[in-house]
């Protein structure tokens, strides 16, 4: 190991002397290659396009509570527009916003940190990595405005619908959109290339595979489900396109083609994508927890063992998306087998992260606060799966607003509450400023419970029968009660109320950095390598490279006067 | 729990409902134990002063049981619940009981055309009466449907039977069901179809046998058997949705 770790210095070397000359504004925050700047580029492109997906689905909410009347700051929603804003909000959310923050942010600034290097291993392929995915979020906003309006066959963009314009009626969108979709797989690849080979060959001296914290495991473990999951949907991607431009009929039933065959190369992909974007949050969380219960991690060995098993699981449950889809009834059996049994490991890492707390000595912190709303939030989402995996009850409950509910119990959690644990946690390490708690907390109460005020009420109206992507459920007689109507109207004040919510969060950001407290190098009295050098750290992140003596979570270690045990000091 | 909402309609409808509930009490009883427990620990191990938090890694076999006992335990609901889900599934969507009437039913952007056997019970045949946007059935019947799509997927979705299916382009799909109740009810498009998706609601009517027969005494037949050549069966103007 002490061998790597020299290599790597060596290695960067050159390229460490190359910064330390002063910078044009330019190369230090555009061009630069700098593992920080380059999560803090990923973050904010992914801030931004969260934005935008927010306020898609704003405009939505607000047709299906007040349908077919002029909303505000946009005016009215004819039916295209509506399926292109469900559309783009779903792919924004997750491609856009889960993936760039949860992983490439969040695994950008966190691993050469705390593996105990000075950068990426790869730095420039690093640079591209972000360049073709601003590119592809480019892409995608200018796919809004071209003639026909944005794409509008829903997230998974099921043929023929997707492969034909005189189906969808979007012949420009449509294109951009999967271009757009394609680029970002590109851009991610070259990120977990990069993520994987840093935190397997660039950790200081004396960090064991099992003194990597939580956090590096799980992206690289989810870059790594990412990469093997991509391929068939590249391929599936090119195939679209093909028939979209070219008129091939790769999915053309008319012509020798098979739309089925899309659905299969989609969630062969978008089944382990849901894990892809889980692992990270789930790696945040169990960073925080331990440190503000002042806790060994319970089970750190099961929990990468249960999460290698969800990884290998996730690859064999993709059909449960199709029970309906026309697919042989039999094969239906084994894919409810394999999808109950994902709950397993699902459960078990839950019932870990609740045994770490077993006597600790908890702070609630609000990084602390949004990690323990993630697990409380995400066994909402979880068990209201079985529901959903289970075929016999799936004919009724697919494609219904209990889908739409499930999932937003987890992507929310993931996504939106993920990220807020990770930039409270590590805010002070990234700026070198503390964030006010006041602001913070009551941001968080009035993030979490409109949160949950949105999707109860969509739970009872999946269960009434209310079925997605219908822009006006007033042309279903037994969908149009005044008492269902009252509910998609709570669920929209309940949005709204959400949205403006999250302006207190800017404003603390913003306010904190002015005028925030210092941070100092270790705020949180934590373990990992991070918090042991500067914040923020400057180019290069330690003065000297660290060596590790232990792992991550030796807290309340009996026998030492402190509380804690940082993984670089001796003693 | 379902039923509460909507009604029940056919007769395996009770089994959707019941599998249903029982995930539920199964699932919920899972859920609010954790809840009930991590809100335990967080209050009784909140930070005091002069407590200093335990020491455990959770490798120890006595630590590890109480991962270990609710992995069992998991694995014995999940076993309840797959032969739940497996017996419901195969009942409705693998067995086909025997026919007494077939209707074929055509989707298309956007609407459905649904294919009503005649007064000979056969479909092809010179009485078969179509009608568009409009399925008519008789109450305790046993229907096979036949299912193809013009276009692109739809999904034939009748909340009250519990029923759902896509329909595919080039391939003829075939169910069942079984009404056992009365009424107007909804049939929905449950897949995005393209800009009239939310457009596509069909009326369903189930009629007693006596109404039925009195319906079908006022149907004039169709006398071309292939609706689809029709032009008065194409759907919704495109140009109307797509204006803003």
């Amino acid at each position: 190991m002490a061998d790597t770790a020299t290599k790597t210095e060596e290695a960067h070397s050159d390229h460490h002397d190359d910064h330390h000359h002063d910078q044009s504004f330019w190369s230090k925050y555009v061009f630069s290659t700098d593992h920080k700047v380059i999560g803090m580029q990923y973050m904010l492109t992914g801030v931004a396009m969260a934005l935008i997906g927010g306020f898609m689905s704003y405009v939505f909410r607000m047709q299906l509570a007040f349908p077919d009347e002029s909303v505000p700051f946009f005016g009215r929603v004819s039916s295209l527009e509506y399926n292109a804003l469900v559309t783009n909000h779903g792919t924004i959310m997750i491609f856009w916003v889960a993936m760039p923050i949860l992983i490439a942010a969040f695994g950008n600034f966190l691993i050469p940190l705390m593996c105990g290097c000075d950068d990426m291993v790869f730095p420039r392929i690093n640079r591209l990595s972000y360049q073709v995915f601003l590119l592809s979020a480019v892409v995608l906003v200018i796919s809004f405005f071209v003639p026909g309006g944005g794409f509008g066959g829903a997230w998974t963009a099921y043929p023929p619908l997707s492969a034909n314009a005189e189906y969808s009626l979007t012949p420009m969108g449509s294109t951009l959109w999967i271009l757009a979709v394609a680029l970002e797989f590109v851009a991610f690849l070259m990120g977990g290339i990069n993520f994987i080979t840093t935190a397997m060959n660039a950790r200081a001296k004396g960090m064991r595979m099992f003194d990597i914290p939580l956090v590096v495991w799980m992206i690289v473990i989810a870059s790594i489900l990412f990469m093997i999951s991509v391929g068939p949907l590249i391929a599936g991607a090119i195939m679209l396109l093909l028939d979209q431009l070219v008129g091939t009929a790769f999915f053309n039933p008319f012509r020798g083609g098979d739309p089925i065959l899309w659905q299969h190369l989609f969630w062969f992909f978008g089944h382990p994508e849901v894990y892809v974007v889980l692992l990270p949050a789930l790696g945040i969380v169990g960073e925080i927890i331990p440190t503000f219960a002042r806790k060994k991690f319970f089970g750190y060995k099961l929990a990468l063992y249960t999460v290698f098993a969800t990884g290998i699981l996730s690859f064999v449950v993709w059909a449960h998306h199709q029970f309906i889809a026309g697919v042989d009834p039999r094969m239906v059996h084994l894919f409810t087998v394999t999808t109950l049994l994902i709950s397993i490991p699902i459960a078990e890492l839950c019932f870990l992260y609740i045994a770490t707390l077993y006597g600790g000595s908890i702070s609630f912190k609000t990084p602390m606060l949004w990690a323990l709303a993630f697990v409380v939030e995400f066994l909402i989402g979880g068990v209201t799966g079985i529901h959903l995996g289970a075929s016999g009850a799936d004919i009724y409950m697919h494609d219904t607003y209990f889908v739409v509910a499930h999932f937003h119990y987890t992507f929310f959690p993931i996504a939106i509450i993920g990220f807020y644990a990770g930039i409270t946690f590590w805010f002070p390490k990234w700026t070198g400023c503390m964030l006010n708690e006041f602001w913070g907390k009551v941001h968080f109460w009035l993030t979490i419970i409109p949160f949950n005020c949105i999707f109860i009420p969509l739970f009872i109206l999946g269960m009434g029968g209310q079925h997605r992507r219908i822009y006006n459920h007033q042309h279903f007689s037994e969908l149009a009660t005044p008492e269902y109507q009252n509910l998609r109207i709570f669920a929209t004040v309940s949005l709204i109320v959400m949205l403006l919510a999250q302006v207190i969060f800017f404003v603390n950001i913003i306010l904190s950095l002015r005028k925030g407290k210092k941070a100092g190098k270790n705020p949180w009295k934590a373990n990992t390598l991070e918090w042991t050098t500067e914040s923020p750290p400057g180019h290069g992140n330690f003065k000297e490279l660290p060596e590790v003596y232990r792992g991550p979570y030796e807290y309340s270690v009996p026998g030492r006067k402190e509380d804690y045990w940082p993984q670089d000091q001796k003693e | 729990m379902i039923e509460s909402l909507i009604e029940s309609g056919s007769s395996y409808s009770g089994d959707i409902d019941f599998l249903f509930t029982l995930i539920t009490v199964i699932v919920g009883i899972w859920f609010i134990i954790s809840e009930v427990v991590l809100f335990y620990f967080l209050f009784r191990y909140r930070k005091r002063d002069g407590v200093k938090a335990e020491y455990l890694s959770g490798e120890k076999k006595s630590h590890k049981k109480w991962i270990s006992i609710p992995h069992w335990l998991i694995i014995a609901c999940d076993i309840v619940l797959i032969v739940g889900a497996v017996q419901v599934w195969h009942h409705i969507k693998q067995k086909m009981p025997p026919a007494e009437e077939t209707i074929r039913i055509i989707a298309q952007q956007w609407a459905w055309t649904f294919v009503h056997p005649g007064k000979d019970g056969l479909l092809d045949t010179d009485d078969d009466i179509t009608i568009v946007d409009e399925l008519h059935l008789k109450e305790n019947t046993t229907y096979h449907y036949e299912l193809s799509s013009r276009d692109v997927l739809h999904c034939f979705s009748i909340p009250i039977f519990r029923l759902k299916q896509d329909t595919i382009p080039g391939r003829k799909i075939s169910g069942w069901f079984r009404p056992t109740t009365t009424g107007v009810h909804d049939v929905q498009c449950a897949e995005m179809c393209g800009a009239g998706h939310g457009l596509m609601p069909a009326i369903l009517t189930i009629h007693t046998e006596e109404e039925y027969a009195e319906w079908l005494e006022n149907q004039t037949p169709n006398l071309d058997p292939d609706p689809l050549k029709n032009e008065q069966f194409r759907g919704k103007e495109i140009g109307e949705l797509a204006a803003d």
